[in-house]
């Protein structure tokens, strides 16, 4: 177990090192950060000594030892346009993404189970129908245009709800890095339409995921001996069936959140939402290479941290998994 | 019920077993312990009281602004960033000696008149009683301070080259001299920002000084101010939200303005920004992009003001790329073949002003009968005259993300030019990666957009038109290699020409010249726009260098 344990952090960290790799490789091409850092009439010899004060002049493999050493060290750099420790912004920023995924979340958890559940028991019902034309239509509307028709229709025609932001926030450890918006009602207003439009993508899936699973389980022979049983229909339907349903559901949840993460940055950005997303585009459209990295390596890191402690995990329980990986 | 109960059981289990596990190792010490406890409770009691006696943010009852523009003032400090998201900053929370007005006339400021002493030196009479936000009062030591300090900037001391020092007559009176006669001296003085200059003297908490200067770590001053401005900063989250409350000393008491507090942020995506004003959640927005402008027209509620700004755009041909463009007639019919006046009308949807040179109006330089060129025979003509009817294939560059519509003017100009035989490989790409690809001057045609630093002619020429020279900086953004010693010569006279009127025949022949030789491919000077409630009056408090001064808006 411990040498399994040893190989799985060996790998990690060899994951880690590729993706700090690729991202200083690729950050020649983002752009020159001096650029934004300056006024167009700064001369080029003021531009090259500050390019050399940022150290950016320096062979690639200086640059890069340097950076793995800082991040050994718990530094990963200074942002060039927030002029702050990177962590410190990333950190600042992550709250505002979880909350509106956590959001969504609870939104698809809401919404999906009820009319999954509804449409496969009465598949035939005008509703259900209805369901699983609309889901179609939300499966192939690209989320910015959804939410740009919300801000329209909420906001500006009907003036019910706030057009972009995350209106008042409570900064829930009094320490300036959680600003929470779920604890206000203008916050949680301004919550619904980004939630709901970054809900809209998944949505769909999950009512038809749902539906196909619930209706496998209908037919299978455990339910038709409950019915014979003479069992309640509500108890079959709620206990014995949707149950089972669930398994699989909860798998394929768990793997997409990740994804929704990633598609947060379509939403941040016509919300005006201040999460890691809307940093992100803003780290890229500016250069600024040192929040670029990372970003990668932080988020890389957290992704494979979970996925490391979750093979580990899984060696304990299922110990085919530890003798497969020595072969 | 019975699974409830269990778990019920263990939970209480659980905590006595806690509670119990912190063994009594003497009565003293539980005693002592509790009394800290008391001591501390008894602050946090304290703490709560004073709390609770002083709300910590003073209840606004007036006039409350939010302000949605594209992007947000990097730092807070006035002499780190020459920008134009910067500048409008200084105009809020600081004030210059003297300042353009909505008739590009230069009106007093914190100076509150001024004379010429000799062809160096010009006198400012500063206005007395003039707190900073920090409470110090404001005098002639804070402008010498801040004058030195500017000449160190990275991004200003190339506009005060010309400029040798300040020298303090008394307390409220000030010399600024110049290094030989300059006759931009007063327009250069609205880059005068005076700083609070014992505020920002010592050393902060890292032990920094707290006048450093630095673009890319934190400084005191990209963190704090201590300006004369109508408006001090209450909160300054980058990117997020900068909060600002009205200055109760403020020295102008004359101003009209009535805007007790101003919530700016950064809207960067423009349908977003559009929907944040017509839903009501923010009352001020620019810029308005053009495909909303009937919309906001149409809207009852929103007022739409558009002025002109002084930005060229421009199209340059680099001749030591290719062969064709140093002949003259080339370029000419380039300038013949674009039509400009029609991308104003069907790109811009008339947000713009068609160009045929450099200056826009009211600029010295500007010559009136200078109209723009599109005639299509004549280009082809051109053409067949330098032997070129067969035409050539060139490359094109151009940003997608800097200038209003910059790419799609781009890719309208290569449809053009393919109607006289000139086959355009475009490419676009995001201002990040623009800039380097025009320090190397990659491409055969390349886009660049110019407002003068110094509301003057001279500017346009010295970074765009005049022969490149690494040495003294002139020419630094010639991506056409255009070279023409007599216009040097001319933008250089012009420099230090003090009469009026010669300056004015000079620089005007520079336009000529650049006209008839076709130097660049003019497009238009782009406009600036503001979209506002109706209650809130912003035609007054705008102008053409989109500098909108909050300090003196009314809101009924």
């Amino acid at each position: 177990m411990f040498a399994f344990i040893i190989r799985r952090t060996l790998q990690a960290i060899m994951v880690m090192l590729v993706i700090s790799l690729i991202g200083f490789s690729i950050k020649s091409n983002i752009g020159d950060p001096v650029r934004d850092l300056v006024g167009e009439r700064v001369t080029p010899a003021e531009r090259a000594a500050i390019a050399d004060k940022l150290g950016l002049n320096d062979p690639f493999f200086i640059q890069y030892t340097r950076f793995v050493k800082n991040v050994l060290h718990g530094d990963f750099g200074t942002s060039l346009i927030y002029r702050k420790p990177c962590l410190e912004v990333i950190l600042k920023h992550a709250p505002a993404t979880i909350e509106l995924v956590l959001g969504a979340a609870l939104i698809i958890i809401l919404i999906s189970l009820p009319l999954g559940v509804f449409s496969a028991l009465k598949p035939k019902h005008l509703f259900s129908r209805f369901i699983m034309g609309f889901s179609t239509l939300g499966v192939s509307i690209p989320v910015f245009l959804t939410a740009i028709m919300f801000i329209y229709l909420f906001a500006v025609t009907l003036g019910w709800l706030p057009s972009y932001g995350r209106g008042e926030t409570v900064d829930i450890f009094n320490n300036g890095y959680w600003n929470s918006g779920f604890l206000t009602i203008d916050g949680l207003k301004h919550l619904v339409l980004p939630c709901i439009s970054l809900a809209s993508i998944m949505l769909p899936l999950y009512i038809r995921l749902i539906r196909s699973e619930m209706m496998e389980v209908l037919e299978t022979e455990y339910i038709k001996y409950a019915w014979a049983k003479g069992l309640s229909p509500k108890r079959i339907w709620l206990v014995h069936a949707f149950k089972n349903t669930l398994l699989p559901v909860v798998t394929v949840f768990g793997l997409q959140i990740g994804i929704m993460f990633a598609f947060t940055i379509l939403t941040e950005t016509v919300f005006q939402w201040q999460g890691m997303g809307f940093m992100f585009l803003e780290a890229i459209q500016r250069a600024d290479i040192s929040l670029l990295i990372a970003y990668l390596v932080v988020v890389a890191s957290v992704f494979v941290l979970v996925n490391t402690l979750v093979d580990i995990f899984y060696g304990f329980i299922n110990p085919t998994v530890r003798i497969a990986g020595t072969k | 019920m019975k699974k409830t109960i269990f778990v019920l059981v263990l939970l209480l289990s659980v905590f006595l077993l806690f509670s119990c596990g912190e063994k009594p190792t003497g009565e003293s010490e539980t005693i002592s312990k509790l009394k800290q406890e008391i001591v501390e409770l008894k602050a946090k009691i304290v703490d709560l009281e004073t709390k609770l006696a002083v709300p910590t943010e003073p209840v606004v009852v007036g006039k409350i602004l939010k302000v949605g523009l594209d992007a947000d003032p990097v730092s807070l400090d006035p002499q780190v960033q020459l920008s134009g998201g910067m500048l409008q900053l200084s105009h809020w929370v600081f004030d210059p000696l003297v300042r353009w007005d909505k008739d590009h006339q230069i009106v007093p400021r914190l100076a509150e008149k001024w004379e010429r002493l000799d062809e160096l030196t010009m006198r400012f009479y500063l206005n007395k009683g003039v707190k900073f936000h920090s409470g110090n009062p404001f005098t002639a030591k804070d402008v010498q301070w801040s004058f030195a300090r500017l000449q160190k900037s990275v991004d200003f001391k190339g506009l005060f080259e010309p400029f040798d020092s300040v020298t303090i007559v008394d307390d409220y009176t000030v010399d600024i001299k110049t290094k030989k006669a300059y006759p931009l001296l007063l327009n250069m003085a609205t880059y005068i920002f005076p700083m609070d200059s014992v505020f920002y003297t010592g050393t902060d908490d890292t032990g920094q000084p707290k006048d450093a200067c630095v673009k890319f770590t934190h400084t005191f001053a990209n963190g704090n101010e201590s300006g004369t401005g109508p408006f001090v900063v209450t909160k300054f989250e980058q990117g997020i939200v900068l909060e600002m409350t009205r200055f109760k000393d403020y020295w102008d008491t004359k101003s009209p303005g009535n805007v007790d507090k101003v919530i700016l942020t950064p809207i960067k995506e423009n349908a977003t920004r559009v929907a944040a004003l017509l839903s009501g959640d923010v009352d001020f927005i620019s810029p308005v992009p053009p495909t909303d402008f009937d919309r906001i027209r149409s809207d009852s509620k929103v007022d739409l003001v558009t002025l002109n700004g002084g930005r060229i755009i421009t199209f340059q041909m680099n001749q030591d790329r290719v062969e064709a463009f140093k002949n003259v007639k080339v370029r000419q019919a380039i300038c013949y073949a674009v039509n400009n006046t029609g991308i104003v009308e069907k790109i811009m949807k008339g947000t713009a002003s068609v160009a045929a040179q450099q200056s826009p109006v009211g600029y010295q330089g500007h010559k009136t009968d200078l109209k723009p060129r599109f005639d299509l025979d004549k280009a082809n003509a051109l053409m067949k005259e330098a032997g070129f009817a067969d035409g050539f294939e060139i490359t094109m560059m151009a940003p997608n993300d800097r200038y209003v519509n910059d790419a799609k003017i781009a890719e309208a100009t290569a449809q053009m030019l393919a109607k006289i035989n000139i086959k355009v490989n475009l490419k676009t790409m995001p201002k990040a990666q623009y800039w380097d690809e025009f320090d190397k001057r990659a491409a055969d045609m390349m886009m660049i957009g110019w407002h003068s630093d110094t509301e003057d002619s001279g500017n346009f020429s010295e970074f765009l038109t005049m022969c490149t020279n690494a040495d003294t900086g002139y020419g630094q953004y010639n991506a056409g290699a255009y070279c023409n010693k007599k216009i040097d010569e001319l933008v250089i006279g012009a420099q230090s020409e003090t009469d009026v009127a010669k300056r004015t025949e000079m620089l005007q022949e520079v336009e000529q010249i650049l006209h008839d030789e076709a130097a660049f491919l003019p497009f238009h000077w782009q406009n600036h726009s503001y979209a506002a409630k109706k209650n809130y009056k912003i035609e007054p408090i705008v102008n053409a260098l989109n500098f909108p001064y909050f300090g003196d808006l009314v809101i009924e």
